[in-house]
This record gives C-alpha cells, sequence and structure tokens, in this order.
C-alpha cells in the first residue's frame, strides 16, 4: 500500500519550549535503540558481552552492554553510575567556599574546569565580578589543564588502539612526559599537583609565584615542539590511520540531538565554542581561533584535538605577558567557610571544558532573617562526558569490537564526571 | 674422539633446551630495557645489579601465584593446552640449526616440518581460549585461528622461495647452498629479498606480534586467550610467544641470510647475530607501532600477501629453470 503523501507540507522549524527548533532535531531520522532491550534471545546467534565495569580501556568503570553478532555489534547500551559518588548532594551539604575541593574530583584529569565552573556560578549568585588580575590567570590555568587534558587523550587514546604492551603505551610515556610538565607549572602555583584547591569565590586562592611567566613560556616552547613527536608518530603512521580514518562517524545532527558539545561536536562539523560564542573569565581579551572539521570520523577527533593543544598554547602566550595588576579575589579573604551567602536565586553557568560544555546549575537556598544561606540549596552539574556517552548506542551497531574501543576511547569520557 | 650421533643429538638438545629457556628470560628482560628506552624510561633497576635478576624475580613471582581454574571451564584441556604450546615450540627448535653441528635433528624434510609445527601451534591457543569459557577469550581464540589459518599459507609460499633455489628441504644444505656471501636475501636478486619481508610479516602475525597482536589485544580483550589463565599457566602462553619468535627469527636468518656464514670464522655466533638482530627488529617494531582490526589483517593477508608470494614463487621457478640452481 502505497503511503499518500501529507497534503500541507511540513514546518521546518517548530517551537519548543521558547526556543525555535529545526524539525528534524525534535524527530530524528534513527530509531530508539533502547527500544527493545529485552528481546535478546539466549538461544541465538547473538552473544551479550559485557565490556566492564572492570575491563582495560572503558576508561574507569563504564559498563557497556554489548549484544555481539560475531565480533561486529549488533547493540550497545551503556551502563552508567559505578562511579557515583553522590558530589551534588555533598555540595548541597557544604559552604560556597567548601565546594571547590569537592568538585576538584569530578573531571579527575582538569580539575581546574571543575572549580572555575562551579566558582563562576557562585560569583554570578553573589553578583560579585572577580579582577580583572583573577580573570587572566583564570583563563592561563584553563588552557594550560587544556593542554594536559588533550596531552592525557592523545597518550590514552594510543593505549586504546595500541595496546598497553607495544606502540600504544610509548605515545602514551611521550605524552605523560609532557603532561608532567605543565603538572610542575600547577605545583608551582598552587602547591598541589592534582587536586588544586585553586579558584574561590570572587577570584583565586593564590597569587602567582615570581618567575612562573617565563617558567610557563619555557615549559609551552618546549611542549609545542614535542607535540611535532606525535604528529611524526601518529598522524602519518599507517597503521594508526587505517584504525582511525572513516570509524565511528558522528552525524552532527545527532550530536547536537544528544546534547554532545566540545571536540566531538566540532570534529563533526558544529562550529560552537563557548569561548568565542559566550565568552567568560578573560576570553574577550583574545582572539579564540575556534577549530572544526568536518570529518566527524576518530582521525578528525585527534586532528582537531592536536590543533586545539597548540591553539591553547597560543592563547596562553598571548595572556602571560600583560598579567594586569591588582587584587586577586574580588571577596575579602575568606576566613570561615559560612562567610559567603548569596541571596536567594538560581544561576546557570557553563565553560569550554576539554570535553566540551560544563555547565553548573545553583540554586540558592535562603537562610536566617532573610539573608542567603551558607549552603547551596541544590547543585546540578552537566557533565559533557555524560552527554558524548548517550552517542555511544546510536554510532556502536555495526562495528567490529575493536572499532567500539577506539570510537570508546575517541569520545574521551570521563566517568568521574559523568557519574559524579 | 669419536662420538655415536645419537648422543651428540641428546647432548645437543639437552643444552640448547636449557640455553634457549634461560635466554629467553634474559631476552625478556632486555626488551623490558630496550621499550624503557625507548619511552624514556630506564625500565627495570631494582632486582640486582642494574635489573639484571628481574627474570629471576619474575619467575618466582609466577610460581607464588595462585592457580585458579575456572568452575565452568573444561578443566583437562585448560590445564593441559600451556604446556603443551610450549612443547610444540620446543619441537621447532630441533631442526633449526646453529652451526654445521649444533642440530639436533638434521632431518632431510626439515623446512616441511617447521611450517607444520608452527601451524599446529595454533591449535593450543585456540583451544585454551575454547577451554576457559570465558567470551573475550573465546574471541580471542577464533581471531588467532583466523589469522593463524591465512598467514600460514603466504609463510609457507615464502619459505618454498630458498627451497626452490636450494632445491632441498633440508635446513643444513639450504645454508650450504648459500655458502660465498650467497645469500637468498640479495642472490639471485630480487624475489629472495622480497620474500624475506613478507616471511617475516607473516612469522609476526604467526607468532601474534604487534601490529598482528590481535588474539590477544589487550586493550580490546583484556588478555585474549590468556585472560583465565594464572600464574605459571600464563607464564608459560607468554613464553611459548618469546620462544615462537626468537625461532621465526631463527627460521627467518637460515632461509634467508645464509645462517652461521658470516665475515671471519664462520660459526654459531654469526647464527645467534643474526637471529637476535632480526629478535630486535620484531621488537622494535612492537613498541612503535599500534595494532591493526582483525579484518583489516585478513584483508591484508588474502589482498596483498597471498598473491604477492604467490608471484615471488612463480619468480624464483623461473629463475632456477632458466638460469639453473645457484652456486
Amino acid at each position: 500500500m502505497a503511503v499518500t503523501p501529507s497534503p500541507t507540507p511540513e514546518p521546518a522549524t517548530q517551537r519548543v519550549g521558547g526556543l525555535e527548533l529545526p524539525v528534524e532535531l525534535l524527530r530524528p531520522a534513527w530509531g530508539d535503540p533502547y527500544l527493545d532491550l529485552d528481546d535478546y534471545d539466549a538461544e541465538s546467534d547473538v552473544m551479550a558481552l559485557n565490556l566492564g565495569p572492570q575491563h582495560p580501556s572503558t576508561h574507569g568503570v563504564l559498563r557497556v552492554k554489548l549484544f555481539m553478532d560475531g565480533e561486529v555489534c549488533v547493540r550497545a547500551v551503556p551502563y552508567l553510575g559505578y562511579l557515583h559518588r553522590g558530589v551534588e548532594k555533598l555540595c548541597e551539604k557544604l559552604s560556597y567556599a567548601n565546594v571547590t575541593p569537592i568538585v576538584d574530583k569530578n573531571d579527575y584529569v582538569s580539575p581546574m574546569m571543575n572549580e572555575l565552573a562551579i566558582n563562576m556560578t557562585f560569583e554570578k549568585l553573589m553578583g560579585c565580578e572577580p579582577p580583572p588580575r583573577a580573570q587572566v590567570i583564570r583563563t592561563i590555568v584553563a588552557e594550560l589543564q587544556r593542554v594536559a587534558s588533550h596531552l592525557l587523550w592523545v597518550g590514552t587514546f594510543c593505549l586504546d588502539i595500541g595496546g598497553a604492551i607495544g606502540g600504544g603505551a610509548s605515545a602514551f610515556m611521550h605524552t605523560f612526559r609532557e603532561r608532567e610538565l605543565i603538572l610542575e607549572i600547577f605545583e608551582e602555583l598552587t602547591g598541589c599537583r592534582f587536586h588544586y584547591n585553586h579558584h574561590t569565590v570572587g577570584g583565586q586562592r593564590h597569587d602567582i609565584p615570581a618567575g612562573w611567566d617565563t617558567l610557563v613560556k619555557q615549559t609551552l616552547d618546549h611542549i609545542e615542539r614535542r607535540t611535532f613527536e606525535y604528529e611524526d608518530m601518529l598522524t602519518e603512521n599507517p597503521v594508526f590511520k587505517a584504525r582511525t580514518i572513516g570509524v565511528g562517524v558522528v552525524d552532527p545532527k545527532l550530536a547536537m540531538a544528544c546534547g554532545v558539545s566540545g571536540p566531538v561536536l566540532r570534529a563533526s562539523g558544529g562550529d560552537h565554542d563557548l569561548r568565542r560564542d559566550a565568552p567568560y573569565a578573560a576570553y574577550d581579551r583574545v582572539d579564540v581561533d575556534v577549530q572544526v572539521r568536518t570529518e566527524g570520523d576518530i582521525y578528525a577527533r585527534y586532528l582537531l584535538r592536536l590543533a586545539e593543544l597548540r591553539e591553547s598554547i597560543r592563547i596562553v602566550r598571548c595572556l602571560i605577558d600583560d598579567i594586569p595588576e591588582g587584587p586577586i579575589c574580588a571577596l575579602k579573604a575568606v576566613k570561615l567557610p559560612g562567610a559567603v551567602k548569596p541571596k536567594p536565586g538560581f544561576a546557570y553557568t557553563a565553560i569550554e571544558s576539554p570535553r566540551g560544555e560544563l555547565g553548573t546549575f545553583v540554586v540558592a537556598g535562603p537562610g536566617k532573617r532573610g539573608k542567603g544561606g551558607p549552603n547551596p540549596y541544590r547543585c546540578k552539574i552537566r557533565p559533557p562526558s555524560y552527554h558524548v556517552l548517550s552517542l555511544l548506542p546510536y554510532i556502536a551497531p555495526g562495528e567490529n569490537l575493536s572499532d567500539i574501543i577506539a570510537i570508546l576511547g575517541s569520545l574521551d569520557p570521563i566517568m568521574g564526571e559523568a557519574d559524579r | 674422539m669419536s662420538i655415536s650421533p645419537f648422543l651428540w643429538s641428546v647432548i645437543v638438545g639437552f643444552v640448547m633446551l636449557n640455553v634457549v629457556m634461560l635466554g629467553t628470560a634474559f631476552l625478556m628482560l632486555f626488551e623490558r630495557k630496550f621499550a624503557g628506552r625507548m619511552q624514556n624510561r630506564p625500565g627495570p633497576t631494582e632486582v640486582g645489579p642494574n635489573g639484571l635478576f628481574q627474570p629471576i624475580a619474575d619467575l618466582v613471582k609466577l610460581l607464588q601465584k595462585e592457580d585458579i581454574v575456572p568452575d565452568k571451564a573444561d578443566r583437562g584441556l585448560f590445564n593441559l593446552m600451556p604446556p603443551l604450546t610450549v612443547t610444540f615450540t620446543l619441537v621447532m627448535l630441533a631442526v633449526v640449526p646453529f652451526s654445521e653441528n649444533i642440530l639436533v635433528a638434521d632431518l632431510n624434510v626439515g623446512v616441511l616440518f617447521l611450517l607444520a609445527i608452527g601451524s599446529i601451534q595454533i591449535v593450543p591457543v585456540w583451544v585454551a581460549g575454547w577451554a576457559s569459557n570465558n567470551k573475550y577469550a573465546l574471541l580471542g581464540a577464533m581471531r588467532g585461528m583466523a589469522q593463524g589459518i591465512s598467514y600460514e599459507i603466504p609463510l609457507v609460499l615464502c619459505a618454498a622461495v630458498p627451497v626452490i633455489y636450494a632445491g632441498t628441504f633440508n635446513l643444513t644444505e639450504i645454508v650450504e647452498a648459500q655458502q660465498g656471501w650467497g645469500w637468498f636475501l640479495w642472490w639471485p636478486p630480487g624475489p629472495g629479498f622480497f620474500a624475506f619481508g613478507l616471511f617475516m610479516l607473516c612469522a609476526l602475525a604467526e607468532a601474534n606480534r604487534i601490529p598482528f597482536d590481535i588474539p590477544e589485544a589487550e586493550a580490546e580483550l583484556v588478555a585474549g586467550v590468556s585472560t583465565e589463565y594464572t600464574g605459571m599457566k600464563f607464564g608459560l602462553f607468554y613464553l611459548a610467544e618469546y620462544l615462537h619468535t626468537f625461532i621465526s627469527a631463527a627460521v627467518a636468518s637460515v632461509l634467508f641470510l645464509g645462517g652461521w656464514e658470516g665475515p671471519g670464522p664462520d660459526g654459531w655466533w654469526w647464527m645467534m647475530a643474526k637471529t637476535l638482530g632480526l629478535f630486535v627488529a620484531i621488537y622494535w617494531a612492537r613498541w612503535t607501532l599500534m595494532r591493526y582490526r582483525s579484518d583489516q589483517l585478513l584483508r591484508y593477508c588474502w589482498v596483498y600477501f597471498l598473491p604477492l608470494s604467490l608471484l615471488l614463487v612463480a619468480a624464483a621457478g623461473t629463475w632456477t629453470a632458466l638460469v639453473g640452481l645457484p652456486s
């Protein structure tokens, strides 16, 4: 029976929740991968394979239930929550100044980003603007953190496709050597190598030490030279290209429908970067050259991350030479944890973390005598890793098991952030 | 002094077994040091002077490990396979001549014997994966089977090139046919050179080395066929793989690089030097390259390696027919 076309043409856009959205985003061409999950027949040739939560390549404790026909995946369902630590609930129990070291552990390969994201929201609630010096330092540490995070990604992705006993490990060791230099910069600044507790409401906790800018410049020169070594080892490597080109292509519409942002979206052609589109901190002082590629495969994500790494180095170089003088915190030095008390209300801010849009939504609750309370009433963190994982059921079916590992690695999920 | 050939075989076999087994342990140490240097780190340094006794410490550690057999595993097959795979590998060693006198069995079908035992090697690996009753092990076993069978064919065809040149299956006679620097690698020019390269690639695939270590791709399959094996059983798989790589290098030296011939006095030292050189090359590749996907691996085999090796056999045959046997 032929289907008669509807006489009235479909509208191109539709209003949903006050936004004008394209219709194809609302009614996607792809089916729901979660439907008919339970029709798995134990007698059929399809094999259910639990990838994780203990597995070398699931980046922590992600569990993906794969239904395999031989070595080809028929359906993939990610299960989350194995690293759930109740960070959002903890934030409700702690004072505003005490929240920072807790959210450090969310995205544990870029802690500076977590601190920045949540403290920006608190500042919006307080209505205070950090001084220019603090803004510039924030931008510099954010970009340094992006360099470190992308270096780590290159290494771990090579581990995924190259093996821990093999060429992958060699690439991993080399990128970690450079990442170590960034950690040393942060150690010089904050005293900590990893969980810095550097940002606070209204600015920074630590002023930059003498000679720090020289150290940063020297280290970045060093790292930039070294990135060409990775190019030599990976970019034209025939095995690397054979494994990545044309594999795991993400449709930009699918990416947007899943709420994906960051390098995965930009590698698929989505020209979206909060540093340029909604500048925060000191990004209005620099021109961010947003890297976009249109191939959408793993190789594009690799090239894009390397280009972003160089771009971050450039941004730091632009800012490091003229850091404004002045205070580093808009508020008085916090004596008591409960000193920060914003008025009741809510605020959402988002930053461009190395993985995409890292947003924080905070509701400030009422306290005594009509003033603000000492701790957030509700704190919701929007992790980019969580959204990137929702791509997996759409792009994994039809791929080989080896490719699923490569795709998972290229999406760069951090489970600490996805599960919180 | 005369000594009966049988007794000589037994002595050589015993010495070779011990030297190779011990040597393999220290080759592992060498590889770890080598890999460490490639990765900007020192490698093992703690046990003994500059980490010299690390292999012994590793061995003791492996022996101490709890021996776990999964409940649902096929207990007999599961326990049988690790020693079997080492045995098969060591049997290959019997026909590899390290010099005119240092060989265990001078078989007149040595090449065939080597290739046959090399292909049997697939079976214990596959059975181990099957008997483990583990899905990752099963996937690894299936990959290993497909890879082993596919790469067997170009491997045999490449080994046929020196056999055609020398006109014999006997490994000692193949080496003698290359005397006077007439190594099959460069003389007759052409086929031998490419056959050597192809042989090394296929040997890598046979011995499951990166970039062809698909059956135990630890990023995907945890540890492939050896996922469920613990302690010394796992160690035996590891040992067999090392030995297989070592023997592949030795066979390539015999078939293409003139065996024990070299500058100065000929002898087993040249054979050892060539074998170790190839061994280092294999490990250099291992610590540099990523791994292919299994379907890519099979496609390369059937689309490129197999036609090329047929072509090489044809070229070698044509040369022999037109020019006659060299030397």
